[in-house]
């Protein structure tokens, strides 16, 4: 089981990835498909369209391990994966969401 | 000029444009659009599978021996699912593959409609890209796309899933695109290839250690060329072998499982393991943190994925291995390594590999060292997976790249048969040899009688033990000699079969002179199975228990 406890979470140091890929309906699949495949827990997913639509961001959240940049190298192995960049867990994207994610 | 043409007859246009001349399926309902487009062709010849996972082997042996993508071809939902199998073989194994499928019409998909699977979903994680098509439009830019990723870079399956509407929508086309293929690679940095230099002119005690990249990039006389001027001992994969002739002085087989104890002792004692090619599979590495321990690694390999991902590289090298080895080679100075050299010659007396049997074709070696004495190295050899296929690894004579068409990543049963006919399908000057067990061929026997169709120079060699030869292996030697469902309790006869699929049979177990006939059956031309029994006693050794350190072999 990946499940951890809240408190167990918090503990872990996290990682922030920002992968721009082409907009299809296949793409999210494809690069989640990577890390349930490893068993390794997606934190957190956002997605949306940028700019005319022909692309998409994709924001990860991660707990950070020693397979993360395995993960990263196999993410830009996808022919639908742009770019891909590494954050810090302290990047904005995801912290002005909580108040979307109270129990 | 325009044409209006249907998706199909773009998808049949666009086939023929790459050059493709032979693919292999099944038809049926979600797939007839293109099938009909097919049978208009003349360029293409279709080999009707008897089972789609046959067809999909079939394009394997194309694309193995040639290194050129193959085309399969299937109908919606058990057609499709019928094939992932050798799809996911051809992923592990890095071998181009465009596989066609024939899906449920758009508006239908994800209604449960008659024969439909995501097949998308389906292969996402076993091919390197693939693609669900969703006009004809889409087709011209989908189909070459489909080519040249699956021989660009590290090569690999393609999986293109074409809805039946949108093979029989019609739309003008002007203007064709150029047929798919290979992207170049990016150069070697040079300031890599001088450090990697560097360390080999400075080692004393250096392995090459190729893998099946060296197959894909073409390097095996490169290879070979670097390994002479450096005096590099070298050692294979299963993936690699051929690419430097098994009776190369400098050659110490194939590393791993089942190696020779002289190559797993002296990777024990190298000081720099030069990997090229290779991906540090668990079969090769044994244990890996006991796998070369005294050794600096320089890893090449054309996947960055694979640097760092088993093995910490010293000096990992993003490249193609047949443009790295030759910057390589200028770069890397004479060195006779006699010290070395002889240190090698001394395993090699010290701990020889034994084939006990060699002069007696109804052992296992003796069976394998006969019918490679029947050919010459143009001759192509695959393999079946189990003791049979370890065996011929060992002591089948290889010396060409692509000489040599074996499931490694995957390991799967049934390949051989199928693969062979495409093999042979491909290259019909050459005999292609198939060593296969009693399991295995059940796997795929239906193919018996596409090889007559076809009547492919293909000799099946069936090294019958009437168990599951590797499984009996396992049981005996890690499970306290429970044997279970590894012995059949009753077996067809194979030699009826064949000649009920409609190809000639020899059994060996039969013949007076068991070389004779064997030399006359390999000279017959056409699809020939022999049947030879072998003791279910015997075992694949040396052998290096799952999980342990290389060092640690047991048996011979
Ligand atoms: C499709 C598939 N199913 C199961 C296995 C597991 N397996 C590996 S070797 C083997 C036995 C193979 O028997 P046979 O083909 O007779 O060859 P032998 O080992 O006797 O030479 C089995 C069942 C496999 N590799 N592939």
């Amino acid at each position: 089981m990946n499940a951890i406890t809240k408190n167990e979470n918090d503990a872990l140091a996290r990682a922030v990835l920002e992968i721009n890929v082409n907009n299809h309906p296949g793409v999210m699949s494809h690069v989640v498909g990577l890390f349930s495949r490893r068993a390794y827990n997606v934190e957190g997913i956002l997605c949306l369209p940028v700019g005319d639509g022909s692309q998409s961001r994709i924001w990860l959240m991660l707990i950070e391990d020693h397979r993360l940049p395995q993960m990263i190298k196999q993410v830009e192995k996808l022919e639908d994966v742009i770019a891909i960049r590494r954050h810090n867990a302290d990047h904005a994207v995801f912290q002005d969401l909580e108040s979307f994610f109270r129990p | 000029m325009t044409e209006t043409l249907t998706g199909a007859q773009i998808t049949v246009r666009l086939l023929e444009r790459q050059g493709i001349r032979t693919v292999a399926g099944i038809p049926g309902g979600a797939i007839l659009p293109i099938y009909d487009a097919l049978g208009q062709s003349s360029a293409i010849h279709h080999v009707l599978a008897r089972h789609e996972q046959g067809a999909g082997f079939m394009a394997q042996g194309l694309a193995r021996s040639t290194g050129q993508p193959a085309v399969c071809l299937a109908s919606s939902g058990p057609g499709a699912t019928n094939l992932l199998t050798a799809i996911a073989d051809a992923k592990l194994d890095s071998i181009p593959l465009v596989a066609i499928t024939g899906q449920v019409p758009k508006a239908m998909i994800g209604t449960d409609a008659f024969q439909e699977v995501d097949t998308y979903g389906l292969s996402i994680p076993i091919t390197k890209h693939n693609f669900l098509v969703s006009s004809a439009e889409e087709l011209l830019a989908v189909i070459p796309r489909a080519f040249e990723i699956a021989a660009s870079g590290r090569p690999g399956p393609v999986l293109v899933d074409i809805p039946k509407d949108v093979q029989t929508q019609a739309i003008e086309i002007g203007e064709w695109p150029e047929p798919g293929r290979a992207q170049p690679t990016t150069p070697t940095d040079p300031a890599l290839i001088a450090q990697a230099a560097a360390m080999i002119n400075a080692a004393e005690r250096p392995i090459l250690y190729l893998g099946g990249g060296v197959v894909h990039s073409g390097a095996a006389t490169t290879a070979v060329d670097l390994a002479e001027k450096s005096n590099l001992p070298t050692v294979m994969t299963l993936m690699a072998l051929g690419t430097m002739p098994v009776d190369h002085p400098l050659s110490l087989g194939m590393l791993g499982m089942h190696a020779a104890r002289y190559t797993n002792l002296a990777l024990e004692e190298c000081d720099l393991l030069i990997a090229v090619g290779a991906r540090f599979d668990d079969r090769a590495t044994g244990k890996v943190a006991a796998f070369c321990p005294q050794a600096k690694i320089i890893h090449i390999d054309i996947d960055p994925a694979e640097l760092d991902k088993i093995k910490t590289a010293h000096l990992g090298i993003a490249a193609d291995v047949q443009e790295a080895l030759t910057q390589l080679l200028p770069a890397v100075s004479d060195n006779d390594r006699q010290v070395w050299v002889d240190r090698n010659n001394t395993l090699k007396a010290e701990f020889p590999f034994e084939m006990p049997g060699l002069d007696n074709p109804r052992s296992h070696f003796g069976l394998i060292r006969t019918v490679a004495a029947c050919l010459d190295n143009e001759a192509t050899v695959t393999t079946d997976v189990g003791q049979h296929q370890m065996w011929v690894a060992q002591a089948y004579p290889l010396r060409r790249p692509r000489q040599w068409l074996t499931s490694g990543g995957l390991g799967t049963m049934g390949f051989g048969v199928p693969a062979a006919i495409g093999a042979a399908l491909a290259e019909p000057h050459r005999t292609v040899v198939c060593f296969t067990g009693d399991g295995s061929i059940l796997m795929n026997i239906q193919e018996l009688v596409t090889a007559a169709e076809e009547n492919v120079n293909v000799k099946i060699v069936l090294m019958d033990n009437a168990t599951l030869g590797l499984v009996h292996q396992q049981q005996t030697l890690f499970y306290g000699e429970r044997l279970f469902a590894s012995q059949f309790k009753s077996s067809p006869d194979f030699i009826k079969i064949a000649q009920g699929f409609g190809i000639a049979a020899v059994d060996l177990d039969l013949a007076a002179n068991p070389c004779a006939a064997l030399m006359e059956a390999i000279a017959r031309p056409g699809p020939c199975l022999i049947h030879a029994s072998i003791d279910a006693e015997q075992k694949v050794y040396p052998m290096v228990p799952p999980g342990a350190a290389n060092r640690d072999m047991i048996g011979a």
